[in-house]
């Protein structure tokens, strides 16, 4: 049998101190990575373990009482045991506040562990705000970067180039300080030369940032890559993923963020910059023990960390809390409510202090305007929440689509290439429009924008009468020649994005979802607010407008549409509800666009659940197979517990671990045989009767160092579970006790339970896997994976397609 | 207790050391550009007033404060007579603006030397370790295949008897290798064979 598991040190106990120390020095290097290391890295890391194998019966008593490190974490790619956390934590808090009557220094120490959570918060707000900052100046200028460059200091953007600058009313944007490419290489601006040499350079840029990020993320941290969102939902949920939220991730993350956002790819830096928040939250967390070592606190934390990566996003910190309750968590206590609320608003604290816009708002498309609408602009409002719930279900069909077919055929093989021909698609199509010519943030704002007097852009170009302007009120007016090339060009701009973020989303850089769905829905909301606005100008005698919309009145207002556009995409794409209200109304500030933001989000969001039930990111869960047991749908089908316990009637029967009769050598067998993740252990092969449940790492673990470190420990040797020990003839090595690594309160069901109530068992309490029992006897197992796959056929889809244990 | 306590600490130290540095580094990097003080040219108030009659539109920026940031103060050379100014600047909008640039300039050069830095890790991984770990015997190639055990236990032998394989050097090496092979399994996963993230 390969002992590879299983090597004996040749261990002295004259040189034990000594070699120990040497041991304990190199393993701690292996211990500096974020995560826990994986499982025999902790075979050196005995610092805490006193005298080596010297004294007999004492060592004995101190190898059970003392842990072992390693002895309950958790492998990669698996799920951790909510139930055996939180009972951990609050063995560990009851524990402080018994110490903490002894001594004053006890006292400190259980205080400090209470403000630890709100240290912890602090922290990650402070950070998480500080790196939204760097994302947000560097993006803006890497984007203006791609048109041309500033000699003033080549760190100014094109806006704050000509801060300084004296700009004429009708030119605002040129002064003499920004030169564009052609004005720098040729020395003028003007004529078909300059225009092909700015098409060619901002070309050339947008390549070089997106090929510089996809090097970045292949050869440094390939978790960077995506949205991030669906995974950091399964962690949330209890699945872990090793170096998914880890240092180098971050960095590449925050880095390649950048990179791709400017160089004109259709997608946002919302859902990246939650992975980034959620990144930060886990660093931090291993500064306080209280977290580094328990992973159910830890995702309280991260759920916090999520809310304020939203919070920075949006400038809306009540948003965020909502979108980590509603979208991101699985288990959302009380606490971390108000926790979270606290990290979201120290974030956008700390970022308005940064201030990367120059104007103290967070988001570059902050809504200033109050004007008033009018109870039967609903119709035209519903019909964009149709419009919206519409082209989510479309993107999620198709998206999904395109991603399996990048997972499974040679499309996948070539994610560079991918990346460059992407890039260059989309550079090429979005240079000549000037709607898609500027990034997909300024776009929103200017659709965002309500045209006063002082605009002067395409897009409000109307026909004014003076004589009838009385201070800044405009009334409706007729659409002018440039109101009509920008909506052709809005259109094209439409089409284009809507079927080029198809190929964007879940390539092999960060991308995000939020800003381009918004684009989608700002275009169409803008173009139906200027198609309504005309109208209502031109046939202001009709019925339905004499009564509110008389002549020289301003009724509508374009702008309005295009929020409620934009939050129909949203909500159709995400299927977010009472998050994206709320992020969307923190965004106008007020309350007056409460109604038509909610009836624009409720029929999108029928409309697409009529169509398809999933949003983009259980979407995306359900594509890559990760063991995500879905919080918010019934299970309704008759199976009962036996239906899908395992073993099945023709397997094998249970593999099981007997309580004082099995040697050391019987335990290695099945270990080595069988790939379960736990044993039961039973009284005995005939009586069936359970003991309790012990997993597979530990077992290994505590074999392992009892071989190495105990006295006497040989394969023959009898492993004992219980307390009382059966005695043995003296002749016979010494038994290995191995009580306090078995679980002796593991869940059971009995076999006539119906499915529904251990679907609900398996949510509400996160178990890895149930008991089943007959008649006090034990009959089989249920995992998670088992009931995932239960699901999945029940639901007529492929149980294969779950990949995860 | 007591004397598991120096070990205890010095683990714990170990452990926390790396991401304490991490938090002063940044926090040494961020807080300066959070407290620099605001130079003269860095706040404004832009009006923009628009056409009226026969006067085209205009901008001023001019450097006041934030009380003082209204047409009357702002607009000078008035175009118009006395009795149209308050009509005129009804038309106007005026804005208090405020930046940092050293903010702006120490972030973009943050961030452009992160980048550099990363671009010569990675031209020094691909371009010269290769050629500088090729004489060395001790360490193994490593390869794309399952047999990843085989290179773990490797490491985890530690030198060869006698020499103490705590030196700085070796310790960043085995970091090094170990952070490598950790992306060499990301990149499966995500790449390869097209485990996660799609």
């Amino acid at each position: 049998m390969d002992q590879k598991g299983y090597r004996r040190g040749s261990f002295q106990s004259a040189t034990s101190d000594e070699d120990m120390l040497e041991i304990a020095g190199a393993s701690m290097d292996f211990s500096m990575a974020d995560d826990d290391p994986p499982l025999d890295r902790e075979m050196g890391g005995f610092s805490s373990y006193n005298g080596g194998g010297v004294n007999g019966t004492s060592t004995m008593m101190d190898f059970l009482e003392e842990p072992l490190p390693g002895v309950g974490t958790y492998e990669d790619f698996n799920t951790i045991d909510w139930v055996r956390e939180k009972s951990r934590d609050r063995d560990r808090h009851r524990e402080i506040t018994n110490r903490s009557k002894e001594s004053t220094w006890a006292l400190l120490h259980s205080v400090s562990d209470a403000f630890s959570g709100w240290l912890l918060m602090l922290l990650i707000g402070l950070l998480a705000g500080s790196l939204a900052g760097l994302i947000d100046i560097s993006a803006h200028w890497m984007t203006d970067l791609k048109e041309g460059v500033c000699l003033a200091g080549f760190w100014f953007n094109h806006e704050h180039c000509c801060w300084k600058s004296n700009t004429t009313f009708t030119d605002r944007d040129k002064c003499p300080e920004w030169k564009s490419w052609s004005q720098l290489i040729l020395g003028h601006g003007e004529g078909a030369f300059a225009y092909i040499l700015n098409y060619f350079m901002y070309v050339i840029w947008a390549l070089m940032f997106s090929l510089l990020a996809v090097l970045l993320v292949k050869g440094f941290a390939p978790y960077a890559c995506g949205s991030g969102i669906p995974e950091i939902k399964t962690i949330l949920s209890g699945f872990i993923i090793r170096g998914y939220l880890g240092k180098w991730t971050l960095v590449i993350k925050t880095i390649t963020l950048v990179l791709a956002v400017s160089s004109g790819l259709s997608l946002g830096k919302e859902g990246p910059l939650v992975h980034v928040a959620c990144c930060c939250g886990n660093i931090l967390c291993h500064l306080f023990t209280k977290y580094r070592k328990n992973e159910a606190k830890r995702r309280e934390v991260l759920s916090a960390a999520a809310a304020a990566g939203v919070s920075v996003a949006f400038g809306a910190p009540i948003g965020g809390v909502l979108f980590s309750l509603e979208e991101v968590s699985y288990y959302f206590p009380l606490k971390t409510l108000w926790r979270s609320f606290f990290a979201a608003l120290v974030a956008a604290f700390t970022l308005r202090s940064i201030n990367p816009f120059g104007n103290s708002r967070l988001v570059l498309f902050y809504v200033e305007f109050h004007m008033p609408w009018h109870l039967l602009e609903l119709v035209p409002f519903i019909l964009l929440g149709i419009f919206g719930g519409l082209w989510g279900a479309f993107f999620i069909r198709s998206n999904i689509a395109w991603c399996r077919r990048r997972k499974t055929t040679r499309l996948g093989k070539y994610p560079v290439l991918e990346v460059f021909v992407v890039t260059a698609i989309t550079a090429i199509l979005a240079f000549p429009n000037e709607y898609t010519r500027m990034s997909t943030s300024e776009l929103i704002s200017e659709l965002f924008n309500d045209c006063g007097i002082l605009d002067s852009s395409q897009l409000c170009e109307y026909v004014n009468d003076f004589n009838s302007t009385k201070g800044d009120d405009l009334p409706d007016r007729a659409a002018g020649p440039g109101v009509y090339t920008a909506m052709w060009q809005l259109a094209l701009a439409l089409i284009m994005k809507v079927f080029i973020t198809i190929f964007t989303f879940g390539m092999k850089v960060p991308s995000g979802l939020f800003i381009p769905s918004m684009a989608v829905g700002a275009i169409a909301g803008r173009l139906l607010g200027v198609a309504v606005e005309q109208l209502a100008f031109y046939h202001h005698d009709w019925a339905i407008f004499s009564g509110w919309c008389s002549q020289g009145a301003d009724c509508i207002t374009p702008g309005l549409y295009a929020m409620v556009g934009a939050a129909a995409c949203l909500g159709g794409v995400t299927r977010m509800t009472v998050s994206l209200v709320v992020i969307m109304f923190e965004l106008t500030g007020g309350l007056e666009y409460i109604v038509p933001l909610m009836a624009a989000a409720m029929t999108s969001k029928w409309v697409a659940d009529a169509i398809g039930r999933e949003g983009i990111y259980d979407a995306h869960i359900r594509l890559n197979g990760y063991p995500f047991l879905e919080a918010k749908e019934e299970f309704s089908h008759k199976t009962r517990a036996m239906d899908v316990m395992r073993p099945r009637k023709n397997d094998p029967p249970l593999t099981v671990i007997t309580q004082d009769s099995m040697t050391v050598e019987d335990v290695e067998t099945i270990v080595t045989k069988t790939t379960y993740s736990g044993y039961p252990v039973v009284v005995s092969r005939a009586s069936q009767r359970l003991v309790g449940f012990v997993l597979r790492r530990d077992l290994i673990i505590s074999i392992e160092n009892a071989r190495k470190k105990q006295d006497g420990i040989v394969s023959t040797s009898v492993i004992c579970f219980t307390d009382y020990c059966p005695p043995l003839p003296p002749s016979s090595p010494s038994v290995l006790k191995l009580r306090s690594i078995l679980d002796l309160s593991p869940f059971t069901v009995t076999d006539e339970t119906p499915m529904e109530i251990v679907v609900d068992i398996f949510r509400k309490l996160g178990l890895r896997q149930c008991l089943v029992t007959h008649n006090g006897k034990l009959l089989g197992i249920i995992t998670k994976k088992d009931v995932l796959k239960h699901i999945a056929q029940m639901a007529n889809q492929d149980p294969n397609s779950i990949l995860f244990n | 207790l007591f004397s598991q306590a120096p070990r205890m600490f010095a683990q714990s130290s170990r452990n926390s050391a790396s991401p304490v540095l991490l938090l002063v580094l940044l926090g040494c990097v961020l807080c300066p550009p959070a407290w620099a003080s605001k130079s003269s040219e860095d706040i404004r108030c832009k009006c923009i007033c628009p056409p009226y009659r026969n006067i085209s539109g205009h901008i001023y920026n001019k450097n006041v404060s934030q009380k003082d940031c209204n047409c009357l103060h702002v607009v000078e050379p008035m175009p118009v007579p006395g009795n149209d100014v308050e009509a005129y600047c009804l038309l106007c909008e005026c804005k208090y603006e405020e930046r940092s640039t050293t903010t702006i300039k120490v972030i973009i050069i943050i961030y452009l030397s992160v980048v550099g830095a990363l671009l010569l890790y990675m031209a020094f991984l691909v371009l010269v370790d290769p050629l500088i770990r090729k004489p060395d015997p001790y360490t193994q190639p490593l390869h794309n295949e399952e047999d990843s055990e085989d290179t773990r236990s490797l490491a985890a032998v530690p030198a060869p008897a006698g020499t103490r394989a705590n030196t700085v050097l070796e310790r960043v090496e085995g970091a090094q290798q170990r952070w490598k092979r950790q992306v060499q399994e990301q990149r499966k996963t995500v790449f390869d064979r097209h485990k996660m993230l799609s």
